[in-house]
């Protein structure tokens, strides 16, 4: 299973390295949010899988699940909602403002 | 903290209220009187050492400051220093006195001049009494950058910025040098205190770091002394203000060389190398400046190259006394005692008639507008304060009596004499070179002094030609050069109050294996009989007299020269093509595309990572404590995969979008298999209000081009993504076949006991953790208050 995961986690990479490295702002969010995932996998596939049960005390089980990736994983998750919004917001305005969704046809000023 | 600390401390505390006084009492009061206060005080101070000191006491006081390091504030008070410390502060004071009259407060941004002129005051004692070499460079880089400041004083003119960028180059780069070389002396004997070095010479000596250490250390006191081939960033320094070249330039900061070479003389000294690179470079140094000098038609030039000479000279002679530890005791040693104490002799007496000829000169050009040679003429009748002190000055500097500088002369050539009859350091074959090129010097040394007076105060005044109508300089103007040039000949009649309270220990601490055998005797006299000193004396004059009087007819010669040949030429080719080449250089990689940037970042991922692993052979393909594999776990990777592969190829933008939703939502299903409920509920949420901002934005952003409605094929970029997949795969196969540690999990295992929780997820983020989930929750406060302010903010006017 980790074999899988870690070549799952490799293709979620490369897609998304790939989408980053287009024109578009949205593929460009595309891929930071595919690489994201991708990340998530890569932590949960460190911490070791299936090695026991939920990290919840009250169960019946005797031996539990890394729950520090777990953790890990969960403020990924967050900051990661998080800054996808702000790039979603960020590319709407310079949309609004700019007019195309083109980062080559966004340069500073002229004397660049 | 002792009184020595605040002593080197004071400019610079004093320098933070200096614009405050300039504020409130300017234009009333000049706010140099205020300033003036300080170098007076710590002169007087200073003063009180003299009979300690001269008995052969040293003080030494030990500020902590980073003692982990090994690194403290320590300041020591020996002879040397304290002769530096009293040329600091006198003629330091002297110097802020007339610039209280040269510097006019109604036009003058004063308070910037001052605090920079206590910031090089306190950065120059806290260089002479520093016992720490890491305290003795931080100060020297301050001495290099107040004199940038102060060079560049009036940064409007376009020469002061390039005099000041050219002296801050050459000089940092030597203080740079100067630091590994102290880096290295520190390797060598496992401390950063001068002092204690000096009692592990033998282990410096003989460790292979010797040489290094020696010449990076020489660079810096070359580079700060002006010395040749360095010396071209002095005459350009000219551009400051006259007091600061009469302070920084000629009597404190560019002897800040010759105290370092002074005060590594016991480290290095006694070694071929060191004898000949110092007397070697300094007779060099000796004959380019006094050459140069005699060409310059601008006075303040022609006090520059002669400074440059002057600095040679005294160069030369440590160099050549540095040859007394080779002998170590006898009579032998004592010939070459005599060449540290003309240097220190020397050095003094040239910021007494250095400083009275730079303020002279500054007296002409204030009162008559200009300082070029060709101008001026007949002076004498008009300023004859000015013309007998700048005759006293310039016949000292052409060692002539009864001015002070004719015995350090005469002491100079005893030493070139001595220098010759050595045997030892390959001598025999090139000794006799020392006192032609001494001579030949001090020839050329006095034609440019008969330059300087008569040319400026003899001939016919040329009123045409002038700026201003010329008068004689207010009282208070001439009172500083007054007072250095009573010096010039007070020391003159009476030089043993001077050999006995100041330089009898000076030479103690540059020779401190000698003092110990109480061998360091000295009388000067003015008078020495009829020697070969005084006839090389008489020759000087009569030769340079003739040549003088002859100037128009042999000067031509100067203009022989290839004038695309000198070092001026070579610094600013050099300096034009390295900004060329570093300018191409960055525009071939900053192409202003945030894309090209991205994929400089993966490349070095690729590379780094990638070189890493290879490097420290830590691939390793062990896939034995695998988890199994059941058919709906792999339906799931299938699946996702699929995903993934769609928002890669998607044609329309909504494909794209639902694809990464369903992504989404597959990693939330495998969370569940994987055992991590938290991380379900989370993700699922998390995952529907992406979906749903992902689609609002979808609303307003544009579609896909239509010739970009594919994922445009770009090799490179598809060589870059495939090899981060790559890399990260092997990593993330390397991780899973070494476990190097236990998981430390287990702590938190006890999360019902440790922190009531029964759910160790939660109880990790918001009880074990709970201040990094504090911060998060901030990182989202920013983040909801960027969206907010750029949906709402001042879009509306813009649209408008």
């Amino acid at each position: 299973m980790e074999t899988l995961m870690s070549i799952l986690v490799g293709v979620f990479f490369a897609i998304g390295t790939y989408l980053i490295l287009t024109k578009s702002l949205l593929r460009i969010i595309l891929g930071t949010s595919i690489i994201s995932h991708g990340v998530h996998l890569l932590i949960l596939t460190m911490g070791g899988l299936k090695t026991g049960g939920p990290p919840l005390l009250g169960l019946d089980s005797l031996s539990f699940t890394d729950a520090l990736p777990q953790a890990l994983i969960l403020t990924a998750i967050v900051i990661n909602f998080a800054t996808t919004a702000l790039f979603l917001v960020l590319s709407y305005r310079s949309y609004k403002l700019l007019g195309t969704d083109d980062t080559s046809q966004m340069r500073g000023n002229e004397d660049e | 903290m002792s009184l020595l600390h605040i002593m080197i401390l004071i400019p610079f505390i004093f320098a933070i209220f200096v614009p405050l006084l300039y504020k409130f009492f300017n234009p009333r009061i000049h706010t140099g009187w205020f300033v003036l206060i300080i170098p007076v005080i710590i002169f007087i101070y200073l003063i009180r050492f003299i009979p300690g000191i001269s008995s052969g006491e040293t003080m030494y006081h030990s500020m902590a400051w980073m003692p982990s390091f090994g690194i403290n504030f320590d300041a020591y008070v020996d002879g040397l220093g304290l002769v530096f410390g009293l040329l600091i502060t006198g003629i330091g004071a002297l110097v802020i006195l007339y610039s209280i009259y040269y510097m006019s407060k109604e036009r003058e941004a004063l308070h910037n001049f001052y605090v920079y002129l206590l910031m090089f005051m306190g950065a120059m004692l806290g260089v002479v009494f520093s016992d720490n070499i890491l305290v003795l460079y931080v100060f020297w880089e301050l001495t290099s950058i107040s004199s940038f400041l102060l060079i560049a004083y009036w940064y409007q003119r376009e020469k002061s910025r390039y005099g000041a960028q050219k002296s801050m180059l050459i000089t940092i780069f030597g203080g740079l040098a100067m630091l590994s070389g102290f880096i290295m002396l520190s390797m060598m004997t496992d401390t950063y205190s001068i002092r204690e070095m000096f009692t592990q010479i033998n282990v410096i000596t003989e460790h292979h770091l010797f040489l290094p250490a020696m010449i990076l250390i020489l660079l810096g006191a070359f580079t700060k002394s002006a010395q040749f081939p360095f010396s071209i960033w002095l005459p350009d320094a000219m551009e400051a203000p006259t007091p600061i070249s009469a302070y920084l330039h000629s009597a404190t900061m560019v002897k800040a060389g010759i105290y370092l070479v002074a005060r590594m003389t016991p480290i290095f000294g006694g070694s071929s190398e060191w004898f000949w690179l110092v007397s070697g470079i300094g007779l060099i140094t000796l004959l380019y400046g006094s050459i140069n000098a005699v060409r310059q038609t601008d006075l303040k030039g022609l006090l520059a190259y002669s400074t440059i000479s002057q600095l040679g000279l005294i160069m030369s002679l440590l160099g050549i006394g540095s040859a007394a530890l080779y002998f170590g005791y006898g009579r032998e040693a004592d010939l070459y005692v005599v060449a540290i104490t003309a240097s220190i002799f020397h050095m003094i007496n040239h910021s007494t008639f250095k400083g009275s000829l730079f303020m002279v000169v500054g007296i002409i050009d204030h009162e008559t507008g200009t300082r070029d040679i060709r101008r001026l003429g007949g002076l004498m009748t008009i300023m004859p304060i000015s013309f007998t002190i700048a005759v006293i000055g310039s016949f000292a500097m052409a060692g002539l009596p009864p001015f002070n500088g004719f015995i350090s002369k005469e002491m100079f050539f005893t030493s070139v004499l001595e220098a010759s009859k050595l045997t030892e350091f390959n001598m025999e074959t090139f000794g006799i070179l020392f006192p032609v090129i001494a001579w030949v010097a001090s020839v050329f040394t006095f034609i440019y002094s008969m330059i300087l007076v008569f040319k400026t105060f003899r001939g016919k005044y040329k009123p045409e030609k002038l700026e201003k109508k010329a008068h004689e300089a207010p009282i208070g103007m001439l009172i500083s050069p007054i007072i250095l040039a009573s010096l010039v000949v007070i020391i003159f009649f009476f030089p043993n109050i001077i050999a006995d309270y100041l330089l009898k220990p000076a030479v103690a601490s540059v020779l401190p294996s000698l003092a110990e055998g109480g061998i360091i005797d000295m009388k000067i006299s003015a008078w020495h009989g009829w020697n070969t000193e005084l006839f090389m004396t008489i020759g000087v004059v009569v030769l340079g007299g003739l040549m003088y009087m002859y100037l128009k007819k042999w000067v031509g010669i100067y203009r022989l020269y290839p004038q695309n040949m000198t070092l001026n030429q070579l610094y600013n080719s050099g300096l034009d093509h390295a900004q060329g080449w570093s300018k191409s250089l960055t525009d071939g990689y900053m192409t202003g595309y945030i894309r090209d940037y991205i994929a400089y970042l993966f490349g070095f991922f690729i590379l780094f990572i990638g070189g890493t692993l290879l490097v420290t052979q830590s691939i390793t393909l062990d896939f034995s404590n695998n988890a199994p594999v059941n058919v709906f776990e792999g339906a799931l990777v299938l699946a996702m995969m699929t995903a993934a592969v769609t928002v890669l190829f998607a044609k329309t933008r909504l494909t794209a979008i639902i694809a990464l939703g369903v992504l989404g939502y597959l990693v939330s299903m495998f969370f569940v298999i994987f055992r991590a409920p938290d991380l379900a509920l989370t993700q699922l949420v998390v995952e529907t209000v992406t979906t749903a901002l992902f689609l609002l934005c979808f609303y307003h952003l544009p579609k896909f081009k239509e010739h970009t409605k594919r994922v445009p094929l770009k090799p490179l970029n598809l060589v870059i993504s495939i090899g981060v997949g790559i890399i990260v795969t092997l990593f993330a196969f390397s991780a899973n076949g070494t476990r190097l540690f236990d998981p430390i999990a287990s702590y938190y295992e006890d999360a019902y006991e440790l922190a009531g929780a029964k759910n160790i997820v939660n109880s990790i983020l918001v009880d074990f953790r709970g201040i990094d989930t504090m911060l998060e929750i901030f990182v989202l406060c920013i983040a909801g208050l960027g969206v907010y302010t750029m949906i709402k903010l001042g879009l509306d006017r813009r649209e408008k």
